[in-house]
C-alpha cells in the first residue's frame, strides 16, 4: 500500500512537489534556528561561566547585590580559610580564586613622563599555578598573540586590541593606577609579557590580566579576593542548584553584607534568563513553523484536493469508503511529510554544519556589549537537530490534510455521478 | 552739674543708640566670610596631620606632612601607614601631580581622576584643588542665626561666583564670636547634598582662631567618615621654593 502511494506521489508531481517544498524549506528553517540558537546561547553562558561567573560562584553578599560595580571593599576576606572548608565540603568541584578591578594604564615616555592613558578592566587569576586550569579555562595559552605568557611576578599580559591602541610592544614597561580595597589610588609598574586576543568585545577593547598575588599585593588584598569560582566537569543546573543551597545553609549570614554568599550560574548577571530565553525560542520557532506550514499546507490541500475532485469521486463511486479516501490522503501526506523532513533535516544540519565551522563576525556590532559575547556567533548541531524538524515537518502535512480532507467526508455519494456528468 | 549732666546724656545718646543699633543688626555675609577667611587663610604653613578613615570593614589612620604657600602651592607628603610612606602629591596651582616610590614615577591626576577619593578618605582630590579662599569665590548671605553646640552661630548660604566650582552652594554655620565655621553643607547645582563637614577643637594659633579637628563626610559613599586631625600647625614660616617642584618630589 504504501509502495502505491509513493508511486502515486513520485509519478503525479502536482500532488507532491508544493507541499514536499514547502515542508524541506520550514524543516531546513527549524533543524537551522534550533542549532544557531543552541549554538550562540551556549557560547554565551560558556564564556560567561568561563570569565565572569563560573558554575557556582562565591561572594560576600554586599559584593554579589552590586557585582557590576566591582565593589573590591566588599571582598571576601580569609579566602585560604573559606577555600579549605569548601574543597572538604564540595571534592568534586574545582575552586579558583578571581579578582576583577578597573585601572588607568599610564604609559611612560623616555624620560617617565605620561606618553599616553586608556581606562582598562583588570583580571587577576592564578596565572602562575598550572594545576589551577585557568589558563586553558581562559583560553589563555591559545590566546596569545605575541610575546609570551607572565611567568614571574611583575608581568602583564595585555588584550592586543588594547595595546596596538596604546602603542606598546611585549617588554616594554607601563603603570597601573588603580584604586585599592580600601579606597586609596595604587601605583605599580609592570612589564608587558605579551597580547591576547579573547574573541570577546568586553575583553578586548580594554583588558589585562594580571597574576592573583601581583593583584594582592597592589589593592592591599592579601589573603582576599573578589570572588571563588566553582566549575564542575559538566555545568549541572540542579547540582548547582542544591550546592548553593547546601553552602549558604551553612556559612551565609543574610542579616551581614560580608558573609560569604554562593549563586549558581543561573543566579548571575542574567544568565538564567539567557537560558530560558534560549529555550523559549526554539520553543516559539516550532511552534511558528507549525502553525504557518499548517496554513501553507491546507491551502495547498484544498487546491490538491479539488485538483483530485474527479479522481474521488470515482473512488468513492467505485465504492471506497469516505474514511479510506480520507486515511489514503493523510498517508500521503505523511510520506510527503517524512520525505520533506528528512531531506530539510539534511539540508538543516549542512547550513548549520558551515555556521558552525565559519561562524558569523558580529564583533563590530558589539563594541558596547557588557555581556560576555564571542565575536564570532557559531551554530551548534546537537542531538535534538536531528529529530526536531520532524516535528513540524509531519505534523504540519498531516494537519493540513486532515483540514483540506474534512471536504470528503462532507462529499454526498447521491450527487456523485450529478458532479461526474457536469 | 545737672545741667552738664543733662547735655552730655543728650549729646551721648544718639552714640549709644548708634551702637546698640550696629550690635544687633546683622553682619552682611560678605563680611563674615571675609572674617573666616583672615582666620583659616594665611600667606603659608606647615603642619602635620592624620586622617583617621572610618571604612565599611574598620578604620585606617594616614599620617602626612604639608607644607602650603598661599592657596596656589602646596606638598604633602605621606609618612604612614608603611604602604603609603613616601607618597607625595604636589598642587600647582590647578595641576596637581602623585609620586609613589615603588614606581618612581610622578603622574598628573586631572580629568574624572580628581574625584577619586584621597587615600580612601572622604576628601576628593578635587577638593584638595579647591581654592580655600571662600570670599573670593563665593557670594554670602546671612540667612539665620541659631544655636549650634551651644555657640551662637550665623547661618550663611554661600552661592558660587562661577560655574566651575564642585560645590555650587554652601551653608555654613559660623561661630559669631570666633568667626570661624563650626559646620559646613556643601552642595551640588542640583541641590544635593555632597558632603558635610564639623569643625571642632577651635584653637587660637598665632592670633588666629583654627580648627584642629575635621570631620568629613561624603554623604555618596558608605562608612562613617573621616576625620582630620591637625596635630601640629606653624604659620608664616620660611618655605624654600624648591619644595614646590616636580623634581623635589622624588627627593
Amino acid at each position: 500500500m504504501i509502495i502505491f502511494l509513493f508511486k502515486g506521489l513520485i509519478r503525479d508531481k502536482h500532488r507532491s512537489l508544493f507541499p514536499f517544498i514547502v515542508v524541506t524549506m520550514g524543516v531546513l528553517l527549524t533543524v537551522l534556528m534550533s542549532c544557531w540558537v543552541q549554538g550562540v546561547m551556549g557560547d554565551m553562558v560558556d564564556m560567561n561561566a568561563r570569565f565572569s561567573t563560573g558554575h557556582v560562584s562565591i561572594t560576600t553578599r554586599g559584593y554579589a547585590e552590586n557585582k557590576h560595580q566591582i565593589p573590591n571593599d566588599l571582598a571576601l576576606l580569609e579566602t585560604t580559610s573559606l577555600l579549605n572548608k569548601i574543597e572538604a565540603s564540595f571534592p568534586d568541584t574545582t575552586w579558583v580564586q578571581r579578582i576583577h578591578f578597573g585601572g588607568l594604564i599610564d604609559i611612560p615616555d623616555e624620560s617617565g613622563e605620561t606618553r599616553d592613558q586608556g581606562p582598562a578592566i583588570g583580571l587577576a587569576v592564578d596565572l602562575f599555578n598550572r594545576d589551577s586550569g585557568e589558563l586553558e579555562r581562559l583560553f589563555i595559552e591559545k590566546s596569545l598573540k605575541k610575546g609570551r605568557l607572565p611567568n614571574k611576578s611583575g608581568e602583564v599580559l595585555f588584550s592586543d586590541d588594547f595595546a596596538t591602541k596604546l602603542g606598546i610592544a611585549p617588554g616594554q614597561s607601563i603603570t597601573l593606577i588603580t584604586s585599592s580595597m580600601h579606597g586609596s589610588m595604587c601605583m605599580q609598574n609592570f612589564i608587558l609579557a605579551g597580547t591576547v586576543t579573547f574573541g570577546m568585545q568586553v575583553m578586548d577593547r580594554g583588558s589585562f590580566i594580571i597574576d592573583l598575588s601581583d593583584a594582592r599585593s597592589v589593592l592591599d588584598m592579601q589573603d582576599a579576593s573578589g570572588e571563588v569560582l566553582g566549575y564542575f566537569n559538566r555545568y549541572d543546573e540542579n547540582r548547582a542548584q542544591e550546592m548553593a543551597h547546601t553552602f549558604n545553609t551553612e556559612f551565609n549570614d543574610p542579616g551581614d553584607e560580608f558573609s560569604p554568599f554562593m549563586q549558581s550560574l543561573s543566579d548571575q548577571e542574567g544568565v538564567g534568563d539567557l537560558l530560558k530565553y534560549a529555550k523559549a525560542m526554539i520553543g516559539i520557532a516550532i511552534a511558528v513553523f507549525v502553525f504557518a506550514m499548517s496554513i501553507v499546507l491546507w491551502n495547498t490541500g484544498l487546491i490538491g484536493a479539488l485538483r483530485r475532485y474527479g479522481e474521488i469521486g470515482v473512488r468513492l463511486a467505485l465504492g471506497e469508503t469516505k474514511g479510506a479516501v480520507y486515511r489514503s490522503m493523510v498517508a500521503e501526506s505523511f510520506l510527503v511529510g517524512l520525505f520533506g523532513s528528512c531531506i530539510g533535516t539534511g539540508l538543516g544540519l549542512l547550513v548549520s554544519w558551515y555556521l558552525e565551522v565559519y561562524g558569523i563576525e558580529v564583533g563590530s556590532t558589539m563594541k558596547n556589549a557588557t555581556m560576555m559575547f564571542p565575536n564570532v556567533f557559531r551554530a551548534n548541531i546537537t542531538v535534538q537537530a536531528l529529530y526536531i524538524g520532524f516535528f513540524p515537518g509531519l505534523l504540519s502535512t498531516v494537519l493540513g490534510t486532515c483540514l483540506a480532507g474534512i471536504g470528503i467526508l462532507r462529499r454526498q455519494t447521491a450527487q456523485l455521478f450529478k458532479e461526474l456528468e457536469a | 552739674m545737672k545741667n552738664k549732666m543733662l547735655w552730655m546724656v543728650i549729646l551721648l545718646f544718639p552714640i549709644y543708640i548708634s551702637t546698640q543699633d550696629s550690635t544687633e543688626k546683622p553682619p552682611t555675609g560678605d563680611w563674615v566670610l571675609e572674617q573666616v577667611d583672615l582666620n583659616l587663610l594665611s600667606k603659608n604653613r606647615i603642619f602635620e596631620s592624620k586622617m583617621v578613615i572610618h571604612l565599611r570593614r574598620g578604620t585606617r589612620t594616614v599620617v602626612s606632612k604639608s607644607w602650603a604657600v598661599g592657596e596656589q602651592m602646596a606638598l604633602t607628603e605621606y609618612l604612614a601607614p608603611a604602604r603609603e610612606k613616601g607618597v607625595k602629591m604636589l598642587k600647582l596651582e590647578d595641576r596637581l601631580w602623585v609620586y609613589s616610590p615603588s614606581t618612581d614615577r610622578i603622574i598628573q591626576i586631572s580629568g574624572h581622576m580628581l574625584r577619586q577619593s584621597v587615600m580612601g578618605s572622604d576628601l576628593s582630590y578635587e577638593d584638595m584643588m579647591e581654592d580655600p579662599n571662600l570670599s573670593l569665590n563665593y557670594e554670602a548671605e546671612v540667612i539665620e542665626e541659631v544655636d549650634f553646640r551651644e555657640r551662637l552661630c550665623w547661618v550663611l548660604e554661600l552661592r558660587a561666583r562661577t560655574n566651575d566650582l564642585a560645590y555650587q552652594v554652601r551653608k555654613v554655620w559660623v561661630d559669631k564670636e570666633l568667626l570661624v565655621p563650626l559646620k559646613e553643607e556643601l552642595f551640588a547645582k542640583s541641590g544635593k547634598l555632597l558632603k558635610k563637614t564639623e569643625l571642632f577643637d577651635i584653637k587660637n594659633i598665632d592670633n588666629r582662631w583654627y580648627p584642629m579637628r575635621i570631620h568629613f563626610k561624603d554623604m555618596l559613599k558608605q562608612g562613617s567618615g573621616t576625620e582630620f586631625i591637625i596635630e601640629s600647625v606653624k604659620f608664616d614660616q620660611p618655605i624654600p621654593d624648591h619644595l614646590f617642584t616636580k623634581a623635589s618630589l622624588r627627593r
